[in-house]
């Protein structure tokens, strides 16, 4: 089985994009608080999401629907609608992580094929177990905490089938599990659908030097001409003790390109790429390179060289979790 | 280190001066039926915008002796092209060839950002909705200008199709940016 | 309204460890948790001691609670879940990989680091027998008072986080090996000269965050001091007090002395900074626009160049 290419797309056009270069698989959200991408002028409507699916499907490929931040207290029905929505407009699966909307789902929704996102975190083979017997869950997407050898190993121990990131933004903390944006901004992935909203993102240059600030505090300094990271707050600059540095992440992005025979040795079904905030220009560069990859790993060709780095956050590239001594 | 996106060109100096004796009025007025057309054409552009769709947005060819105020105004677009720096709440520069390399999709938005081929000033949060929405809306910038008549018609052509020419070949062949 | 006293968040020696939950036992606080939350590679450095301190505090009359990990990954750690329950008092669930582990019809706690956010997930929990619920410190006001009306209605206590660096982040990653260049495998336990964390600032020297190991919590301690009557309104019956290296039975009892009306909101917040200049209070998640914010006249976010 080749394995299955799962691409993002913040708008209709990246999602046409994005089939067109050749993903088996699309991932997006409804345009509100329900999904972990929640970003201005991304994301779709009813409407666009129907159009899409519809799109999509005649290209034979397939949707999932990211319903993937946690209901909030009091206005659960905006997270049963669009889990509803998602069925009406055709997904293909629904993305969760909230354990009351993955009940709520698995009753009222039985016949919608359901997904563990990231943001539920689910990192070893008895939690995915008990998700996979608990909301009948097909598949899992693995945090990115584990290394290739810990995938193998999970992979031996349960039944549903698992996605890992291979492209793109890397949370270094365990996701669905970081309140470090609300802390300073007032905004979480898991309430709000944002990390570091560009809204509380100051930029202040003087004399070539550009400070970029969130909430007030400063995230990077960087001089004329050095590459400019969003001041996403985990890959910041900051100083404890004696040293200054990138104490919890430089500004990389993920690239597990090369690691593909590897994941696909270790039982992995799906490749996931990060960036539903990009462009379609991204997307459709992306794509083209991991579908070629993964075609060549089924015709047995050597994998092709990346072409990717450009497009890559403060153009460096790691394989973060999954060699293990990046822990 | 940094590897600036060095292949995206500058406007010609020289065809920059000439520029600085272009009437405005008449062009801002050319550009306000452009982006009414595209308003027309394309109505979820501006509701993509959302609570940006009052934002005054400076759009700056950095390259060129002007920059452009884009006013939404909710759908009904208002184009100002201006002298010197100008003022809004969201700044978006960057050479003209990237721009509207944006604009067509040929580039990625916060891959010119790393690079700081493109800078944000101000409100980044509405310049991140405009660029989403305009990636949504897949305008090809030489149509709409097509689609303008008058005096300024020629020259904005040719400016587009400058632009594109070099924005369609700048991400694979860097080399022809030296020829220019 | 209760104390409960949280599990220790950061790496103490065993003797220090033990010291503290035997002054522990005479303090005015209802219900202890203790276990190792953070780190796994922690654990073997005071396990023995465990049985002790929780005889010690059932003694004195205290409900104890044992916790799990807050992130589980390997082997080792799925055993140490698993074998929770063997100790014979409850389980603290911060990981939801505790809860298949757990003997059948057995009723739990749940953890600050479990994310329950609305009242779907609370019925949920619930339903397995969950009993009581840590919310998450991220929850504003609002939310806890909705989930505390269906927790009455469910029979599970609401506590929320009362005092205390907030816990924020849980990684694969060892923050504390990354400083000192070593891989969380050869560690050498870095963690263990920071006994409340190790503080972070900006380039601008502004106080930030602070690592723990794996975790990276608030450089400013929760601080529930001014919102006692909101919480009590909202139907919360127990603040959760994280355990700092300095002052905290002193801490217990001014929080007891304020849950019993005879101290206000700003004593116990003067009398908190007191014991340590390099405090700083926070309580912005529960109604503030953020988290670092501070309801008291004490200025935070200036930079403290």
């Amino acid at each position: 089985m080749v394995m299955e290419i799962v691409c993002p797309a913040g708008t209709p056009a990246a999602l046409r994009a994005a089939v067109k270069a050749g993903a088996h698989t699309v991932y997006c959200g409804f345009n509100d608080e329900t999904n972990a991408r929640n970003f201005p002028g991304l994301n779709f409507d009813r409407e666009e999401m129907r159009d899409g699916v519809a799109f999509a499907h005649a290209h034979g490929s397939k949707v999932l629907i990211a319903i993937n931040t946690f209901p909030r207290a009091g206005n659960e029905a905006i997270w049963h609608r669009a889990v509803a929505d998602a069925e009406v407009c055709g997904a293909d699966a629904v993305i969760l992580a909230d354990p009351g909307l993955l009940d709520y789902a698995a009753r009222n929704h039985p016949g919608l094929r359901r997904h563990l996102s990231v943001q539920a975190a689910a990192a070893n083979a008895d939690i995915i177990n008990f998700y996979a017997e608990t909301f009948d869950v097909k598949r899992v997407v693995l945090p990115r905490v584990l290394s290739v050898q810990e995938i193998a190993a999970i992979n031996a121990e349960i039944q549903v089938e698992t996605e890992v990131f291979v492209f793109g933004g890397l949370c270094v903390m365990a996701e669905g599990r970081c309140s470090l944006s609300s802390y300073v901004t007032g905004l979480s992935p898991n309430m709000n659908g944002v990390c570091s909203p560009a809204s509380h993102v100051e930029y202040r240059e003087d004399k070539g030097v550009l400070d970029a600030r969130l909430g007030g505090y400063t995230i990077h300094r960087v001089g004329q001409n050095e590459p400019a990271p969003y001041p996403t707050l985990c890959k910041g600059c900051f100083g404890a003790s004696d040293k200054t540095g990138h104490l919890f992440e430089d500004p990389v992005s993920l690239n597990a390109e090369q690691l593909i025979p590897q994941l696909q040795k270790a039982g992995v079904t799906a490749l996931k790429i990060e960036g539903r905030q990009r462009s379609r220009s991204y997307v459709a560069q992306v794509v083209r390179n991991f579908r070629a990859a993964v075609d060549a790993l089924e015709a047995g060709c050597p994998m092709p060289e990346g072409m990717l780095a450009r497009l890559s956050e403060g153009q460096a590239m790691t394989t973060g979790a999954y060699k293990k001594t990046w822990r | 280190m940094s590897q600036s996106q060095a292949s995206i060109p500058l406007f010609p100096p020289i065809l920059a001066r000439a520029l600085r004796v272009v009437p405005l009025a008449p062009l801002s007025l050319s550009l306000t039926a452009c982006s009414r057309n595209i308003a027309k054409s394309h109505p979820k552009l501006f509701r993509r915008l959302g609570e940006y769709d009052h934002t005054r947005f400076v759009l700056d060819p950095v390259d060129l002796p002007f920059v452009i105020y884009l006013d939404p105004n909710g759908g009904v677009p208002r184009v100002t092209v201006i002298r010197g720096n100008g003022d809004g709440a969201a700044r978006i520069s960057g050479p003209l060839a990237a721009l509207i390399g944006l604009v067509h999709g040929a580039f990625d938005g916060d891959a010119l950002f790393f690079s700081r081929d493109l800078v944000v000033k101000g409100d980044t949060g509405a310049a991140l909705a405009l660029r989403n929405a305009i990636d949504d809306a897949e305008l090809d910038l030489s149509q709409e200008i097509a689609s303008i008549s008058g005096p300024l018609a020629g020259p904005l052509q040719q400016l587009i199709a400058f632009a594109e020419r070099r924005t369609g070949v700048c991400l694979t062949r860097p080399e022809e940016a030296v020829a220019w | 309204m209760d104390l409960t006293v949280g599990p220790n968040q950061f790496f103490w020696s065993a003797d220090r460890w033990t010291g503290f939950y035997d002054e522990l036992a005479s303090s005015p606080v209802d219900r202890v948790v203790l276990g190792e939350l953070v780190c796994s590679k922690r654990l073997p450095f005071y396990q023995d001691r465990i049985p002790e301190a929780i005889a010690t505090l059932i003694e004195a009359g205290k409900d104890v609670a044992l916790t799990s990990l807050a992130l589980v990954t390997l082997k080792r750690e799925r055993k140490q879940t698993s074998e929770l329950a063997e100790m014979g008092v409850e389980v603290e669930i911060n990981d939801l990989t505790a809860l298949p582990h757990l003997p059948e019809g057995s009723k739990f706690s749940v953890g600050p680091l479990v994310n329950v956010y609305n009242e779907g997930t609370l019925a949920w929990l619930a339903s397995k027998g969950a009993t009581r619920i840590c919310l998450p410190p991220e929850l504003p006001l609002a939310s806890v008072e909705t989930i505390a009306t269906v927790g009455a209605d469910l029979g599970v206590s609401i506590e929320v986080w009362g005092h205390g660096r907030l816990p924020l982040a849980i990684s694969g990653r060892c923050y504390h090996a990354r400083l000192h260049k070593r891989t969380k495998d050869n560690c050498q336990f870095a963690c263990e000269d920071d006994p409340d964390g190790l503080d972070v600032r900006t380039m601008e020297g502004q106080p930030f965050l602070a690592m723990n190991g794996v975790q990276t919590l608030s450089d400013t301690y929760g601080c529930a001091a001014y919102q006692i009557d909101a919480l009590t309104q909202a139907g919360v019956s127990a603040l959760r007090l994280s355990p700092q290296s300095k002052g905290f039975t002193d801490l217990c009892d001014l929080y007891r002395q304020l849950l019993d009306g005879k101290v206000n909101g700003a004593h116990v917040a003067g009398a908190i900074v007191g014991i340590d200049d390099n405090i700083r209070l926070s309580d912005g998640f529960l109604t503030g626009d953020r988290g670092v914010e501070w309801s008291g006249n004490q200025p935070l976010t200036t930079p403290q160049v």
